[in-house]
């Protein structure tokens, strides 16, 4: 009897312990984060959007399918020898590893290139880093999702067309590029001039030394050019910089376009009253009436355990590109889980694979309640930024209003180019391309 | 022509606001001897002190928002904000390093640097803020009508703001009794103690004026681009000023500024396109460089001589 109750109680303390190790599975994410140092603006607002996401997740819906997200900041400072350093502290945490790398720096992103096939770990590079990375064949466990800035700078030509009459008006049209000189800034050099040739516009470039505090030069060299339009390829202080300039100079704000980096509203609001009409690129939009930010408040903020401090960022700009990065890291660990058992917690290469088949169509980003939020997003082994779409943003002096639809980018120029490059680096490096046609 | 004196007029007007920067180096530098790395830092610092109680004094005292008293307020707090990191900065930085050698009062300064941005952004955050001092940023139109010339009138503003605090700071050394007791201990440390100087106040009263002087240059970059960490790179813009104009002249820092200023913004015009563009933030540099082989103690700066 003694020995029947011993294994009955055994057996009950196994089972507990069982379950409760069930309900203790945890997705671990480092998080390389910038709270202090001169992006800190930015970085504060995304990773506490991507923060609170995965807060709401867990609180919510007590995880995906029962795993707890769990995640450790490091702070980089945006600085790469930082950046290196956090990557290879946080790869070993968590049950399973570090399940995935944002850093938000193209430099970090450019330090770990090569780390993150030999560990395993899929590198997401929303919105920066290696264009040519698209190409899923070359570049297996890099990520830049949504848009590149390539397929960015199409759509801004698209953009400035539109406006315009069509394209067959920007024929003898004059477009001044104003960038920050650095790869980032130049990144966008090829694809505009490529379009000058086809559709017949004068682009005339001027370089902006970093940190861009400076442009009196630029901008009385833009009085003499007199542009029909200027495009901003801006970063940081450079950004107000130039919109105070334009209106120093008179040049009319309605007629500049912003990359996404020079379009929250960290760029705007130090420019006061001189801002009004800028527009700007995005691969999310600003606002706070998204189910999804809702969602965040009722059951993150409500509760006490928002991660902002100043809870009027929620619904800005960067703050919604986090809760992006939030709801695509999600998403990609929730399509992993149906491939390699639900309920548990995954490695980073099984994550990879869930990147590498995201289908966030319209109904799903409904389901999700982000719904216009972001673009719809489809991924493969081919193609690893999966949409190509921007939507255009304009500041009206108080908040970012939307005045476009998603607009497409020239996917087949850009292809091409990805395609080019890749291979390029391929031959480099002495990397074997995959045959996509055998991944599943 | 009239291009070329735009790019000249508005170089010019940039350089008083280098000159602005440069000037707390160099009272610093002169009453101390020690190269404060923190300078950008600590203009960085007092911006967002004054803007961070420019946002939470009407909420404190129940003034108006955006109004005239809490303006100013904001501006006497921001000061004695600064006074207090002068007293903090020789008890705890310089005190503990007396005698000790130039290069670890400077490397002390690097990591001042560190602790004052850190403090800034713990306190008042890491948001981008901007601040407007009622002055618009528009050109002048007179210049405008008569001349086609593109002149900022608040540039003019802060260049006028700049002429008025290099003259109050000179006056103030020249004519005052700390002025003349900062001089002495610029010249001799030694000497100064031992005719009754107390070089610690000395130093706290130094430190606390190149606060007032990062106050003022804070307001006015804060004003044009965002009171943000940027601000603490105008520090970049005016290490070629002081080379050009020695360490520890006030005149030196004013005329460095403009010549600065000046040629940085007409090799941008006509030289960068030659050179790809962007070569600002280098060129000034180059200039100094330059200067530094035909005369190694600046403008206006003292010549050192060591016998042998």
């Amino acid at each position: 009897m003694n020995l029947k109750k011993t294994v009955i109680l055994g057996a009950a303390v196994a089972g507990l312990l069982g379950s409760s190790m069930a309900i203790a599975a945890e997705q671990f994410i480092g998080l390389p984060s910038y709270r202090v140092g001169p992006y800190a603006a930015g970085g504060s607002g995304i990773y506490g959007g991507w923060i609170d996401y995965m807060q709401m997740i867990n609180e919510r819906d007590g995880g995906i399918n029962g795993v707890k997200l769990a995640w450790e900041e490091c702070e980089t400072e945006y600085n790469n020898a930082r950046g290196v350093e956090c990557y290879e502290r946080l790869k070993e945490k968590g049950e399973t590893g570090n399940s995935v790398f944002q850093p938000l720096s193209t430099g970090i992103t450019y330090s770990v290139l090569d780390k993150v096939a030999k560990d395993k770990i899929p590198l997401v590079t929303m919105g920066y880093g290696r264009t040519d990375a698209a190409d899923g064949r070359v570049f297996p466990y890099v990520f830049p999702l949504i848009t590149t800035y390539w397929s960015q700078a199409t759509t801004m030509v698209k953009y400035i067309a539109g406006k315009e009459g069509g394209t067959d008006k920007l024929k003898g049209k004059k477009i001044a590029l104003l960038y920050h000189d650095s790869a980032y800034g130049k990144e966008s050099h090829a694809v505009l001039e490529k379009m000058a040739e086809r559709y017949g516009y004068e682009l005339t470039k001027l370089a902006v030394a970093h940190p861009g505090n400076e442009q009196q030069s630029q901008w009385l060299q833009i009085r003499q050019l007199r542009p029909d339009w200027v495009i901003l390829w801006g970063w940081g202080v450079m950004n107000p910089t130039a919109l105070k300039s334009a209106a120093k100079t008179g040049f009319s704000r309605e007629k500049m376009v912003g990359v996404w980096w020079s379009g929250a509203e960290e760029d705007t609001v130090p420019a006061g009253s001189a801002a009004k009409g800028f527009t700007a690129a995005g691969y999310n939009v600003a606002g706070a009436d998204y189910p999804v930010i809702k969602d965040i408040e009722k059951f993150v903020y409500a509760k006490g355990h928002g991660n902002m401090e100043d809870k009027s960022r929620i619904g800005s700009v960067y703050y919604n590109r986090g809760v992006v990065h939030g709801l695509i890291t999600v998403e990609a660990i929730r399509k992993a889980q149906e491939k390699y058992g639900k309920g548990k917690a995954l490695t980073g290469e099984q994550v990879r694979w869930g990147f590498e088949n995201l289908d966030m169509d319209d109904k799903r980003l409904g389901e999700l309640g982000a719904t216009g939020f972001l673009p719809p997003l489809k991924t493969s082994c081919m193609d690893h930024e999966g949409s190509g779409k921007v939507k255009y943003q304009q500041w009206d002096g108080n908040k970012w209003n939307v005045v476009t639809d998603w607009i497409d980018a020239d996917k087949e120029m850009v292809r091409g180019m990805i395609e080019e490059s890749a291979a390029a680096y391929a031959k480099e490096k002495g990397i074997t391309p995959r045959d996509c046609s055998k991944e599943m | 022509m009239q291009f070329f004196f735009e790019v000249l007029i508005g170089g010019l007007l940039s350089g008083v606001l280098y000159a602005l920067v440069a000037l707390g180096f160099v009272l610093i530098y002169k009453a101390s001897g020690v190269f404060n790395f923190a300078q950008g830092a600590m203009v960085f610092f007092a911006a967002l002190t004054f803007v961070g109680f420019l946002e939470v004094l009407p909420g404190w005292t129940g003034m108006e928002e955006g109004g005239r008293a809490v303006f100013w307020l904001a501006f006497v707090l921001s000061l004695a904000a600064m006074v207090v990191l002068a007293i903090a900065t020789e008890k705890f930085v310089l005190r503990p390093l007396v005698n000790q050698p130039p290069i670890t009062l400077f490397m002390a300064t690097i990591g001042l640097t560190f602790l004052v941005e850190g403090i800034a952004q713990g306190i008042w955050g890491a948001n981008v803020r901007g601040l407007d001092l009622g002055i618009a940023d528009v050109p002048i139109e007179y210049m405008m009508d008569n001349f086609n010339i593109l002149i900022s009138s608040f540039d003019v503003f802060a260049a006028a703001v700049a002429a008025v605090l290099v003259a109050a700071l000179a006056l103030f050394f020249q004519y005052t009794r700390i002025g003349r007791a900062l001089r002495a201990v610029a010249d001799d440390h030694q000497a100064a103690l031992s005719i009754g100087i107390p070089l610690r106040h000395i130093w706290v009263i130094v430190w606390a004026v190149a606060g007032f002087v990062a106050l003022v240059a804070g307001m006015i970059w804060g004003a044009r681009n965002g009171v943000q960490f940027a601000l603490t790179f105008t520090a970049l813009k005016a290490l070629p000023v002081l080379i050009l104009g020695g360490f520890t002249s006030v005149p030196g820092a004013i005329v460095g500024g403009l010549i600065i200023g000046a040629s940085e913004k007409l090799a941008e015009v006509y030289v960068g396109p030659f050179v790809g563009g962007g070569i600002e933030s280098w060129f000034p540099y180059i200039l100094a460089l330059g200067f530094l082989l035909i005369r190694p103690e600046g403008l206006f700066g003292e010549k050192h001589i060591d016998r042998v």
